[in-house]
C-alpha cells in the first residue's frame, strides 16, 4: 500500500516539487497551500506523514504542527519540517512544536524520500 | 514524460510574478506608512518563496540576492531592525532589482551582477549598522542543493518502504572527509529514547528498521523492570536497545538515521576500534531478543506504555503502540490531487476557444438571416428558439471574453516602477496613487499598454509635475502625486493618468507648433486645440527633451498605439492644478463596433470609434477648390474628401454629388476627413479576424470579419488610409506589403 503524504506549502513550485518527487516513488500526495488548508483537508483523510513549510500565510507551520498534535486523530502522526533554513534555533523550534524531524530546502529527492521511509517505517 | 522539472520551472517563474507583485504590493504599503506585521510577513514570505523555489533550479543570482533580501527583511519583521523611509526605499529598489533578476533568470540573460551586488551591499550596510558588528557569514548558511531527477525511472519504488529501500548515500555532504569503516566491522549502537521521542513523532521501530537496512544487525533489548507494579510509570521509558550493526557504511550513516533523534534518545555510537570493546560491551549486554534484519515491533514488549493518551497529560510522552501507519490506513486509497482553486491554461487554448465562439457569432448571425428570408412569423417557436439562442451566444461571448480579461494591477505596480525611477531621474518626489487596480480589461490590451503608460508616466513626472521649488513657492506640497485609476464607464475602460503639476502650457505649446510649422502662424487655438497640438507627429518640445522622456517617443506614438487598441485618448488641463490624460478602451479586442458601408459593390466595416459623424451631403456643402478638386464644407470648416473606393483601388475617382454620403474621420486630433461611402448598411458588433499573420500589414486595413451571410468584410484602418491619401499612394504601400 502507498504511503500517503499530505504536504503543505505556500509555494506552489515547492507543492509542485514534492508531488513530482513523491509521486514518481510510489507516494500518494495530498496538498495544501497553508496551515489553515493543511488542517480543513486534515478532517477528510489521514496521512501516514505530513510535510510542512514554515513560512506560510494565514497559520504557519509552527501552529500548524501545534494543532496536528493537538486533534487525536494526528497525535503522533509524523511531521517533517520543510524549511530553507538550517539554523539550530529552528530546528529547535520546530521541534518544540512536535516536528518529527526536517529537510532543508532545496531537498533531494532521495534523501526526502528516505527520510519519509524512514519516520513512516 | 515530457520533463516535468522544466514545466515545474515555468510555473515557477509563473509564480515569481505573482510573488513579486505581492512583495511590490506589500512595500508600497509599507511606503504610505504601514508597518503592520502582516505586511512585513507578506513581503518576507514572498521573497522567501522566491528564494526557495530558485534554490531548487540552482538559480544561484537569484538566491544570492534574494537570500540577503530576505535576511535584512527578516531583521525587520523579528524587529531587530526599525524600518524607516529609506529602509522601505532600498526594499522597492530591491524589488526592482528582484524583477530584474527573476527576468533574467527565466529568460538565460546574463544578471547586472554589478547592480544587485550594489544593492546586496547597502542591505548588509543596514543590517550591519543596526546589528553593531554585522554579521559577515551570513551569506555562507544557505547552501543551494539542486533536486535532481536523472535516476527517476530506475529507482525502486515499493510502497512497503523496508526492503525497496536503496542503500543510504555512504557518504552525506558534509561527511565526504571522513573515512569509511573498514569492510565488515561492526559498529556498536547503544540507543535509549527518551519520553519526548514517542512525543515527536518518532518511532523507535522504525530507527532499528533503518539501522538494518545498513547491514547485519545483532538487536539486544535493555529493558528495566520496575520492582513493584505500583512503582510503573506510565510514561516513563524502560526499554533501550544495543545494536551491533555489520557494515560498510561510517559512523555518520548512523548519525543520519538519528538525525532526528538527537537529543530525544541516549544515544551512543562506537566504532570498534578494538575488538575488545565490542566483546566486553557483548559480555555485559542482555541476550539477544532478535538477530535479523526484520526487527520485531517493541509495542508487546513494553506492557508499561499506554495505548492512549488522556486528555490530562498532553505534554507528555506520546506512546510508541499506536504506529501511524495503522491511523492513516483509511487515506490509503486517496489518489493524488490538487488544491489549488484555479485552474492554469494555456493562452493558446484560450485563442482558440475564443475563435470558436467568433465562429459560433458569425454563425448565428447567418442562420438568424436566413430565418429572416424565409420570413418566419415572429412567434413561431423557431423564431423564439432564435432568440434564445441568441441571448446564450452572446452570454458564451462574454463569458469567454471574461476569461482573457485581467485586473490592470500588475500593469499599474510596473508603473509604479518608472514613477520610481523617474523622480530619481530627475530629482523630484513623487508619490503615485492608483485606483481601481482590480479593474479587469483584456490580457492583450494590458500588455499593449505598457508602452504608452510608461511614456505617459515619465511625461507627467518630468514635464507634468513642477519643479520642487516651484511647487513650494507656489504654496504646493512639497511632493508632487501622479494618479493612475482605471474604471469600467458604459462598456469601455477607462484608464486616466493624471498629476497635480502646473498643467499645460498652452502659450509654449502653441509657440512650438507655430515655430515647427505644424499650426499657420495666424491660426487662433482654443485651449482644447492647443493641447491636441501634442499628439501632432513631430511634435517635441524640443528644449526641454531630457534623458527621461526624450526617447524619441511623443504623444503621436502614444495615441497611434491606443488607437490601434480601439481606443481614444482625450486631455484635460488646467493651469496650476494639473492635467490629465484619460485612455478610453473596448472591453475586448475580439468584438468590435463597427459600421457596414458598401463601397463599389464591396462591404466593408469602418470601426465605430473612428467616425466623427455621417452626413447626406448638400449642394451647399460642397466647394470646388479646383477643376476636379472638391471640399465639404462642416460648420464653417473646410474639410477634404476622398472617395473610399478610388483610395481602395477598387474604381477610378467618382465625381462627388449632391446626396452623397460621407464619414467624417478625424485622422488625428482636430484634422478631418470626409469618406465617400456608397450605401451605410448597418451598424453592428462585428469579430475581428486577424489577417496580418497571413497576409503582413495591409495599409489602410485592420482585419477582416465575417457578415451574417457569410460574406468576409475588410475593417478598415480609417485614419490609416486617410493619412496615405496625403501622403503615400495606397497602391504602392499595398505593393510593399505583399
Amino acid at each position: 500500500m502507498n504511503i500517503s503524504v499530505l504536504a503543505v506549502d505556500d509555494s506552489r513550485t515547492m507543492r509542485d516539487m514534492i508531488t513530482l518527487a513523491l509521486t514518481s516513488e510510489g507516494f500518494d500526495v495530498e496538498l495544501a497551500e497553508d496551515g489553515e488548508h493543511g488542517l480543513e483537508v486534515l478532517d477528510g483523510i489521514a496521512p501516514d506523514v505530513i510535510i510542512t513549510d514554515i513560512n506560510m500565510p494565514r497559520l504557519d507551520g509552527f501552529g500548524f504542527i501545534d494543532a496536528v498534535r493537538a486533534r487525536d486523530d494526528t497525535k503522533t502522526t509524523p511531521i517533517l519540517v520543510l524549511t530553507t533554513e538550517s539554523s539550530a534555533d529552528l530546528k529547535t523550534r520546530a521541534r518544540d512544536a512536535g516536528a518529527t524531524g526536517w529537510i532543508v530546502k532545496p531537498f533531494a529527492q532521495d534523501k526526502l524520500v528516505r527520510a519519509l521511509r524512514m519516520v513512516t517505517g | 514524460m515530457s520533463d516535468p522539472m522544466q514545466e515545474i520551472m515555468a510555473s515557477f517563474f509563473v509564480e515569481c510574478e505573482e510573488l513579486h507583485e505581492a512583495l511590490i504590493d506589500a512595500l508600497q504599503t509599507m511606503a504610505d506608512g504601514e508597518h503592520d506585521n502582516e505586511t512585513i510577513n507578506v513581503a518576507f514570505r514572498a521573497v522567501h518563496s522566491i528564494k526557495g523555489g530558485a534554490g531548487a533550479f540552482g538559480l544561484e543570482d537569484l538566491v544570492g540576492f534574494s537570500h540577503q533580501f530576505e535576511t535584512v527583511m527578516d531583521a525587520c519583521r523579528s524587529g531587530e531592525l526599525a524600518i524607516s523611509d529609506e529602509l522601505v526605499q532600498l526594499f522597492l529598489r530591491c524589488g526592482d532589482m528582484l524583477s530584474d533578476l527573476i527576468r533574467c533568470s527565466r529568460d538565460g540573460e546574463p544578471c547586472d551582477t554589478a547592480a544587485s551586488n550594489a544593492l546586496i551591499t547597502e542591505l548588509s550596510a543596514f543590517a550591519g549598522a543596526e546589528e553593531a558588528g554585522g554579521e559577515p557569514e551570513e551569506a555562507v548558511d544557505f547552501q543551494p542543493m539542486t533536486l535532481s531527477f536523472d535516476d527517476l525511472d530506475d529507482a525502486p519504488s515499493g510502497g512497503d518502504g523496508l526492503p525497496d529501500l536503496p542503500p543510504l548515500d555512504p557518504l552525506p555532504p558534509e561527511a565526504t572527509t571522513e573515512e569509511a569503516t573498514p569492510s565488515g566491522s561492526a559498529l556498536i549502537v547503544n540507543f535509549k529514547p527518551e519520553p519526548e521521542l514517542y512525543e515527536s513523532g518518532n518511532e523507535p521501530l522504525f530507527l532499528l528498521r533503518s539501522l538494518a537496512d545498513l547491514g547485519h544487525c545483532d538487536i539486544k533489548l535493555n529493558f528495566t523492570a520496575p520492582d513493584n507494579l505500583s512503582d510503573l510509570d506510565k510514561l516513563g521509558v524502560r526499554l533501550g536497545w544495543q545494536v551491533a550493526v555489520e557494515t560498510e557504511s561510517p559512523p555518520s550513516a548512523i548519525d543520519e538515521i538519528f538525525e532526528f533523534a538527537t537529543g530525544l534518545c541516549q544515544l551512543d555510537v562506537s566504532a570498534p576500534e578494538s575488538e575488545a570493546t565490542a566483546n566486553t560491551a557483548n559480555e555485559d549486554a542482555p541476550e539477544p531478543v532478535a538477530e535479523i534484519s526484520e526487527v520485531q515491533p517493541p509495542a508487546p514488549l513494553a506492557p508499561e506504555l499506554p495505548t492512549q493518551l488522556t486528555e490530562s497529560t498532553p505534554a507528555k510522552p506520546a506512546p510508541a503502540a499506536a504506529p501511524a501507519p495503522a491511523a492513516a490506513a483509511p487515506a490509503a486509497t486517496k489518489t493524488t490531487a490538487k488544491v489549488s482553486p484555479t485552474v492554469r491554461v494555456d493562452l493558446e487554448r484560450i485563442e482558440r476557444l475564443v475563435n470558436l465562439v467568433g465562429e459560433l457569432v458569425i454563425n448565428q448571425a447567418m442562420l438568424s438571416q436566413s430565418i429572416a428570408e424565409e420570413s418566419i412569423p415572429p412567434n413561431s417557436p423557431v423564431a423564439a428558439g432564435l432568440d434564445e439562442f441568441m441571448q446564450l451566444t452572446r452570454n458564451i461571448q462574454e463569458s469567454v471574453m471574461m476569461i482573457r480579461a485581467q485586473p490592470v494591477k500588475s500593469l499599474f505596480q510596473r508603473m509604479s516602477r518608472i514613477v520610481r525611477e523617474a523622480s530619481a531621474a530627475v530629482d523630484k518626489s513623487v508619490r503615485l496613487v492608483t485606483e481601481g487596480e482590480t479593474t479587469e480589461i483584456d490580457k492583450t490590451a494590458i500588455e499593449c499598454l505598457a508602452d504608452p503608460l510608461t511614456h505617459m508616466i515619465r511625461n507627467a513626472v518630468d514635464h507634468g509635475l513642477e519643479p520642487t521649488e516651484t511647487r513650494i513657492a507656489n504654496g504646493k506640497s512639497r511632493q508632487g502625486e501622479i494618479r493612475l485609476a482605471a474604471a469600467h464607464r458604459s462598456g469601455r475602460v477607462v484608464i486616466e493618468v493624471s498629476d497635480d503639476g502646473g498643467g499645460i502650457n498652452r502659450e509654449k505649446v502653441h509657440s512650438i507648433a507655430r515655430k515647427k510649422g505644424l499650426v499657420p502662424e495666424d491660426a487662433s487655438l482654443t485651449d482644447g486645440e492647443i493641447d491636441q497640438l501634442l499628439f501632432l507627429p513631430g511634435f517635441s518640445t524640443a528644449d526641454e527633451v531630457s534623458a527621461l522622456s526624450g526617447r524619441g517617443v511623443g504623444m503621436d506614438v502614444v495615441k497611434t498605439q491606443i488607437t490601434s487598441l480601439g481606443g481614444r485618448i482625450a486631455i484635460e488641463s488646467t493651469p496650476g492644478v494639473g492635467t490629465k490624460f484619460s485612455i478610453s478602451l473596448p472591453l475586448t479586442l475580439a468584438v468590435l463596433d463597427g459600421m457596414v458601408v458598401t463601397v463599389a459593390g464591396e462591404t466593408l466595416v469602418v470601426p465605430l470609434n473612428s467616425i466623427v459623424e455621417t452626413l447626406s451631403l448638400t449642394e451647399s456643402d460642397l466647394r470646388p477648390v479646383g477643376p476636379n478638386q472638391v471640399v465639404l464644407c462642416v460648420r464653417e470648416k473646410f474639410v477634404p474628401v476622398l472617395d473610399l473606393g478610388k483610395e481602395l483601388g477598387y474604381r477610378d475617382a467618382l465625381s462627388i454629388e449632391k446626396g452623397a454620403i460621407a464619414l467624417l474621420i478625424s485622422p488625428e486630433e482636430g484634422a478631418l476627413v470626409a469618406m465617400l461611402v456608397d450605401t451605410i448598411e448597418d451598424q453592428r458588433q462585428v469579430v475581428i479576424k486577424g489577417m496580418q499573420e497571413s497576409y503582413g500589414r495591409v495599409r489602410g486595413v485592420a482585419a477582416a470579419t465575417i457578415l451574417g451571410d457569410g460574406k468576409i468584410a475588410l475593417i478598415l484602418d480609417a485614419s490609416d488610409i486617410a493619412q496615405s491619401a496625403s501622403g503615400v499612394k495606397f497602391d504602392t504601400a499595398r505593393k510593399e506589403a505583399s
